[in-house]
């Protein structure tokens, strides 16, 4: 009888395959990034927006390429957090690869900045820095590698919005102490070697009080030029 | 003419042998590579971001830290002056080539099984890799442990020199998984109880036990209490070993580390070899000794507790009778890993969470996330007792202390 109804028995075929498979999806996690990713999700919230916890950073909307250097880093040991270094230790490229990606296309919006708990001068001292700097001192201004509108570039340059000022503040701190670790030239562990514990708070607590900009995305690469040599983003 | 064909014919004979030489070596050196997978060499050679087997990794010990050694062939720093008997007398016998005491963390007690040619194919690849420069660390061992001639008291005591003997009652499959097992895989090395001489009397092997500074619970190969394969399918068996994750349960910490490095590149055959063998050696068990500690008032309280802890953070994923959606997210009903008497891992796994390893077979796995952060002392208690006593599964309950205990635990 198939043999005088062939698309007939190709749909019955097909639907009996389809069956199948449905009940074997029934029985299995979803068979998507988000689901892989669970175990990131209670510090860094289900899409990456962060959490209550502001030791933990938002990583949704981020360059993928910063992402998956941080999780190559984390992954070796060059950047130190026992907890992330455990949970990544055993996982291949191609797979940081997807996670960095997964997060980087998520785009949960940015939080309201909070209201700072540091003075209007110790503000404007942050201010100072973010966008000019202190030549004298060796300080680039924050703006001149992050950005115009502090929110990166592609692909390897994170954007600094929506991040608490406890996270910037304690990573700044790892540069200057060696916990956090880049490629060489680690421009990072350069520009923290220059900020007083002053500075720091004050680069922090300015940082957090940015409002999201129209469009957080970050800019395309080579969109301006760094003014000094960079391992995570080679030109 | 006649001669110059003669000659031609001499010389292509020639060639054809030296052709045939070097095929011959290069299979050598392949086997070789695969064997030095199967005996993890370089979890330990080679240090993180390091080159490969130039050595340099520290190992933390009860006794102080070594420093794994440069096993590439450069002539000053690595082992390029050695000859193959010189890597036969320290696989085989745990010495250097100069008849000095090697620390037994490099796992001679086992390696001694291993075959001349077995060893010498090895050799072969360590010869035929980059040679790296890079001078040995001196170890950081505390006194008294810093004097090696401590090394022959233990090895009087807990080191038998020999070749592996295959046993003629049992199949070739069982001899070639033993072989791989007691040998190379060095599994013994973490899965038989360590005294406090850093040792492991033969009658204990594969009996399980605690792995010192790491804090992770090596169960009993044994016990089908613990890890013990006696009921498991060979099936799942060589999924666990080859992917990292299987119907009945998966691999976490430093198991994750070994099928990384080592399992998921051995051959069907071998793998199934060994599966064979592992569930052979399965004992069956005695029941269990009555082990809790907790009076019967408060271990009721925390598994009241666990159920809600359970039902609001676990269920999603482990199924509300424990049954998981295996292999990605493993069952908890009918695990011996969560009922076993040690309540080390299941704590742990609570706590830090963690990822299976990417492997050939599961190169994207579904990770556990870490709770350390969500649940209290008492939370995390109460939960690992309800899975280890609900649905039929027959483990003890646990207390808040032994739950804090492990969030200070080594990570990494």
């Amino acid at each position: 009888m198939f043999a005088r109804y062939p698309a007939l028995a190709f749909a019955i075929a097909t639907l009996a395959a389809m069956d199948g498979a449905a009940a074997q999806t029934a029985n299995q996690p979803p068979d998507t990034m988000a689901a892989r990713v669970e175990a990131c999700t209670p510090c860094h919230g289900n899409k990456g927006e962060g959490t209550n916890d502001v030791y933990f950073p938002r990583l949704a909307g981020k360059p993928a390429g910063y992402l998956y250097n941080q999780l190559l880093a984390f992954r070796s040991g060059r950047r130190k957090y026992p907890p992330m270094n455990y949970l990544l230790e055993f996982l291949p490229d191609p797979y940081l690869e997807a996670m960095a990606a997964y997060f980087a296309s998520e785009h949960p919006p940015l939080p309201q900045p909070a209201p700072s708990e540091v003075s209007k001068e110790v503000l404007a001292q942050g201010e100072l820095l973010a966008t000019s700097g202190d030549a004298d001192r060796s300080i680039p201004a924050c703006v001149s590698c992050h950005g115009p509108g502090l929110t990166g570039m592609q692909p390897g340059i994170p954007g600094l919005l929506g991040l608490r000022a406890a996270y910037v503040s304690a990573q700044l701190g790892a540069w200057r102490y060696g916990n956090r670790t880049a490629k060489a030239p680690d421009c990072m562990q350069l520009v923290a070697g220059h900020l007083t514990e002053a500075d720091v708070t004050a680069v922090a607590a300015w940082l957090a009080t940015r409002p999201a900009p129209a469009n957080p995305a970050p800019v395309p690469k080579g969109t301006y030029a760094l003014p000094f040599g960079c391992g995570s983003q080679p030109n | 003419m006649g001669s110059k064909l003669s000659i031609t014919l001499l010389a292509l004979a020639a060639l054809t042998t030296a052709a045939q030489a070097q095929d011959k070596n290069s299979d050598v050196v392949a086997r070789g590579e695969y064997l030095a997978r199967a005996g993890d060499c370089t979890a330990c050679h080679t240090a993180a971001e390091g080159h490969l087997f130039a050595g340099g990794r520290a190992m933390p010990t009860p006794f102080g830290t070594l420093y794994t050694s440069n096993i590439t062939p450069d002539p000053a720093t690595g082992i390029g002056k050695w000859s193959a008997d010189d890597f036969y007398k320290t696989m085989h016998s745990g010495r250097f080539p100069d008849g000095g005491l090697i620390y037994p963390a490099m796992p001679f007690a086992s390696y001694t099984k291993v075959t001349r040619a077995d060893s010498d194919a090895i050799f072969a690849y360590l010869r035929s890799i980059p040679p790296v420069i890079q001078k040995n660390k001196p170890h950081e061992l505390r006194f008294p442990y810093d004097n090696r001639q401590l090394i022959l008291g233990w090895r009087t005591l807990y080191f038998r020199e020999g070749e592996f003997k295959p046993d003629p009652a049992k199949s070739a499959e069982w001899n070639r998984g033993a072989y791989l097992v007691e040998g190379l895989g060095h599994c013994s090395m973490c899965h038989s109880p360590i005294n406090a001489l850093g040792g492991t009397s033969q009658s204990d092997a594969f009996k399980g036990g605690l792995i010192p500074m790491q804090n992770w619970y090596a169960p009993s190969l044994t016990s089908n209490r613990e890890a013990g394969l006696g009921d498991w399918s060979i099936k799942d068996i060589t999924d666990l070993l080859q992917t990292g994750v299987s119907m009945r349960g998966v691999v976490y910490g430093p198991m994750a580390e070994v099928v990384h490095n080592s399992l998921q590149y051995l051959d069907d055959a071998d793998t199934r070899a060994m599966a064979v063998y592992l569930k052979g050696i399965s004992e069956p068990s005695p029941p269990p000794p009555p082990s809790s500690t907790l009076p019967t008032t408060e271990s009721s309280l925390l598994i009241s507790l666990g159920k809600s802890v359970y039902d609001k953070s676990c269920a999603s994923c482990h199924g509300t009778q424990g049954e998981g959606k295996p292999p990605h997210w493993p069952p908890l009903a009918n695990n011996q890993s969560i009922e076993m008497q040690s309540a080390v891992n299941p704590i742990r796994m609570v706590l830090n969470g963690g990822y299976p390893p990417g492997t050939k077979g599961n190169p994207m796995p579904y990770g556990m996330p870490p709770f350390a952060g969500l649940l209290s002392d008492n939370e995390v208690a109460a939960v690992v007792s309800y899975i280890r006593t609900a649905w039929g599964n027959r483990g003890t309950p646990v207390s808040a202390r032994e739950a804090n205990e492990l969030r200070s635990a080594p990570l990494h």
